[in-house]
């Protein structure tokens, strides 16, 4: 089977600090792929890249087999990838609905909005709501609450919301359960599996490995701005996972990236 | 003796009640405020005009009548305008030194251009427009892809502009007589009519018309949400798809065409093109004095057009009504700059949120 997100060789150097260092990445259609490693790893750089978000120095991504090449990161949610940022990527003080919809605002129907440009933000409000509710976040009172007044873990969860209801090809969270409770997490992990189910493949990044050996197919461990290995989660255990990555333990030589 | 020993401790226990109950609703008093405020900024420069309003009519009676009403609004019709230019910069988290040398530099380019060249006014007004565009699109490019600070590009472009202002027009005025005769399209602004028993010029409508236009713009567009995310938090705003270097392109070049509006009201409201108007120096102080009573937030993110108006409407009250009241003049200054400070000082408390 071909990758649905393949990338080889991607670079990405901050001054004297190598992020990426030769990365490779390959994501199968309707898996989830764990992606776990150190702080500092560079995972994040890893699906910034993935994501528009960074560009690479050097290396080579496809999507379906076809080259992409990403200059931002609206280029790559027009080609229906959907990113959970580590930060959330949210403006504080801006309402929920408006946040949802950033860059990809619902105009009126006819005249107001063809030519006034009127934003209709009633059908934001509406579709926002719905989202949450089906997060069972609606704890959330006021759809039109600025996100700084919400909670960490509801911010987070509106942020899942808004990834989980645009994304149409491939799904990435970067650690979206770091802030929730034990309640709200279950929900973000039941929320992937769905997500699974409708056939959408998810890139999820976490520390937390009963989190990880819960829901992932695979899991890509990251090391020193690389892959080092792609595991089954049904051959190894967590403290396996947790020493390859540390560096504590080799990988054996069947599962070492080429 | 024993009832009337229990009669006190009631009262007692009941004062306790009252006295938690009391700073129960006091807190929520508060925090009510707190959100109310969080949510419309603008009211805080809506009550302190009301308050300035009745103080001075009762100080003064003729205060409240239209005409004075009346020549308050054509007073602040330039610096309103300015200050629709700086709020949507400042709305970007930036700052906009310059938009009254833009001013004083267009209407200058839209005198000389139909006097020195012999344009038709109209042709030359669209001139001054576009190069009051132009100039703002410079700050953007220089703020958004040469990424200096805006504080340092708009010192430099204010010097810059209002430099070439003098050297351009080589320091010469336009006198009003000249306008009048041969290009009356430059004055248009300064038309007046009658309102109710007061004159009232153009100028004043167009003021109210632009801060309409801005408001919903800001209010009800894509665009002006993403003035907003730009200004609150320009990393997240990016991340989340908004292409963060062309919407402060954008909001610096739109500055630089209210700029040249102001250019063109400055015309009608002088008569004349003067390039030594006290505008190319301190347009920016007044612009800048507006946006902070009004409520928007230095910071950026925060605020609107409106309570813009009202920052502007405030200083004009107090000028013409301590003038009224006979005062030394130094007192407007006095209070507004102690009206500034508590300005930003209730920015910081609403900024404080969720804690
Ligand atoms: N914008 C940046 N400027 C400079 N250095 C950066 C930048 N972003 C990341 N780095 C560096 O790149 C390296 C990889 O960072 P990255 O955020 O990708 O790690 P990570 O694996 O996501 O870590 P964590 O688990 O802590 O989130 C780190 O050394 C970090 O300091
Ligand atoms: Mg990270």
């Amino acid at each position: 089977m071909e990758p649905l997100l393949k990338a080889r060789n991607l670079v990405k150097r901050y001054g004297r600090v190598t992020a990426l260092d030769q990365c490779d990445f390959d994501l199968m259609p309707g898996e989830i792929l764990a992606v776990i490693g150190d702080n500092g790893a560079g995972k994040s750089t890893l699906i910034k890249a993935l994501s528009g978000a960074v560009i690479p120095d050097a290396g080579t991504m496809w999507l379906d087999g076809a080259p992409i090449e990403f200059s931002s990161p609206n280029d790559a949610r027009a080609k229906g990838i959907e990113t959970v940022y580590q930060t959330l990527a949210m403006s504080p003080a801006l309402s929920i609905a408006d946040n949802m919809f950033m860059g990809r605002e619902l105009r009126r129907p006819g005249f107001m909005g063809n030519w006034l440009r009127k934003l209709d933000h009633k059908a934001m409000e509406d579709f926002a709501r719905k989202k949450l509710s089906d997060l069972g976040l609606m704890t959330i009172q006021n759809i039109n609450q600025p996100v700084e007044t919400l909670s960490g873990g509801q911010r987070q969860g509106v942020a899942v919301a808004r990834a989980a209801a645009f994304g149409s090809r491939v799904i990435i969270l970067d650690e979206p359960t770091a802030a929730l409770g034990v309640k709200e997490s279950r929900r973000v992990l039941e929320l992937i599996l769905d997500v699974r189910s409708r056939g959408i493949p998810i890139i999820l990044i976490s520390h937390n490995m009963p989190h990880v050996f819960e829901v992932a197919d695979r899991i890509h461990i990251h090391r020193l701005g690389r892959r080092l290995c792609v595991v089954d989660p049904k051959d190894y255990t967590m403290s396996d996972a947790v020493a390859f990555m540390t560096g504590a333990k080799e990988p054996p030589a069947d599962v070492l990236a080429a | 003796m024993s009832n009337a020993e229990n009669f006190e401790d009631v009262v007692k226990s009941r004062r306790d009640e009252k006295v938690a109950e009391f700073d129960l609703i006091e807190k929520n008093v508060f925090h009510r405020l707190h959100s109310l405020l969080h949510r419309t900024p603008a009211l805080v420069p809506l009550i302190v005009l009301v308050v300035a309003c009745v103080v001075f009519g009762l100080i003064n009676a003729n205060f409240w009548r239209i005409s004075t009403l009346s020549l308050i609004f054509q007073q602040i019709g330039i610096v309103g305008i300015l200050g629709i230019a700086q709020s949507l910069v400042v709305l970007t988290a930036g700052i906009d030194l310059s938009v009254g040398a833009m001013a004083v530099l267009t209407s200058v380019i839209m005198g000389q251009f139909t006097f020195r060249y012999g344009l038709p006014a109209e042709v030359a007004i669209a001139i001054g427009l576009a190069a009051g565009t132009m100039m703002g699109a410079i700050n953007g490019v220089l703020v958004a892809r040469m990424r200096i600070p805006p504080f340092i590009v708009t010192l430099g472009t204010w010097q810059v502009f209002l430099a070439t202002n003098y050297i351009y027009s080589a320091n010469e005025t336009i006198r009003s007589q000249d306008i009048e005769a041969n290009a009356p399209a430059l004055q248009f602004w300064g038309t007046a009519f009658n309102f109710a028993g007061a004159r009232v010029t153009l100028a004043v409508v167009l003021l109210i018309v632009l801060v309409a236009i801005m408001a919903y713009v800001l209010r009800h567009t894509a665009w002006g949400r993403h003035v907003y995310a730009v200004g609150d938090d320009p990393e997240a705003a990016e991340l989340a798809g908004v292409p963060r270097k062309r919407v402060l392109i954008q909001a610096y070049a739109l500055a630089g065409f209210f700029c040249g509006i102001a250019g063109w009201v400055m015309i009608g409201r002088f008569g004349s093109v003067s390039p030594s108007a006290s505008t190319g120096i301190l347009g920016n102080i007044q612009a800048i004095t507006a946006v902070v009573i009004g409520g928007i937030s230095l910071l950026g993110g925060r605020g609107t057009i409106v309570g813009m108006f009202l920052g502007a409407l405030i200083v004009g009250v107090f000028e013409m009504g301590l003038r009224m009241a006979g005062a030394d003049a130094q007192w407007t200054y006095l209070l507004i700059g102690v009206l500034i400070i508590a300005a930003v000082a209730i920015d910081q408390w609403i900024r404080k949120v969720s804690s």
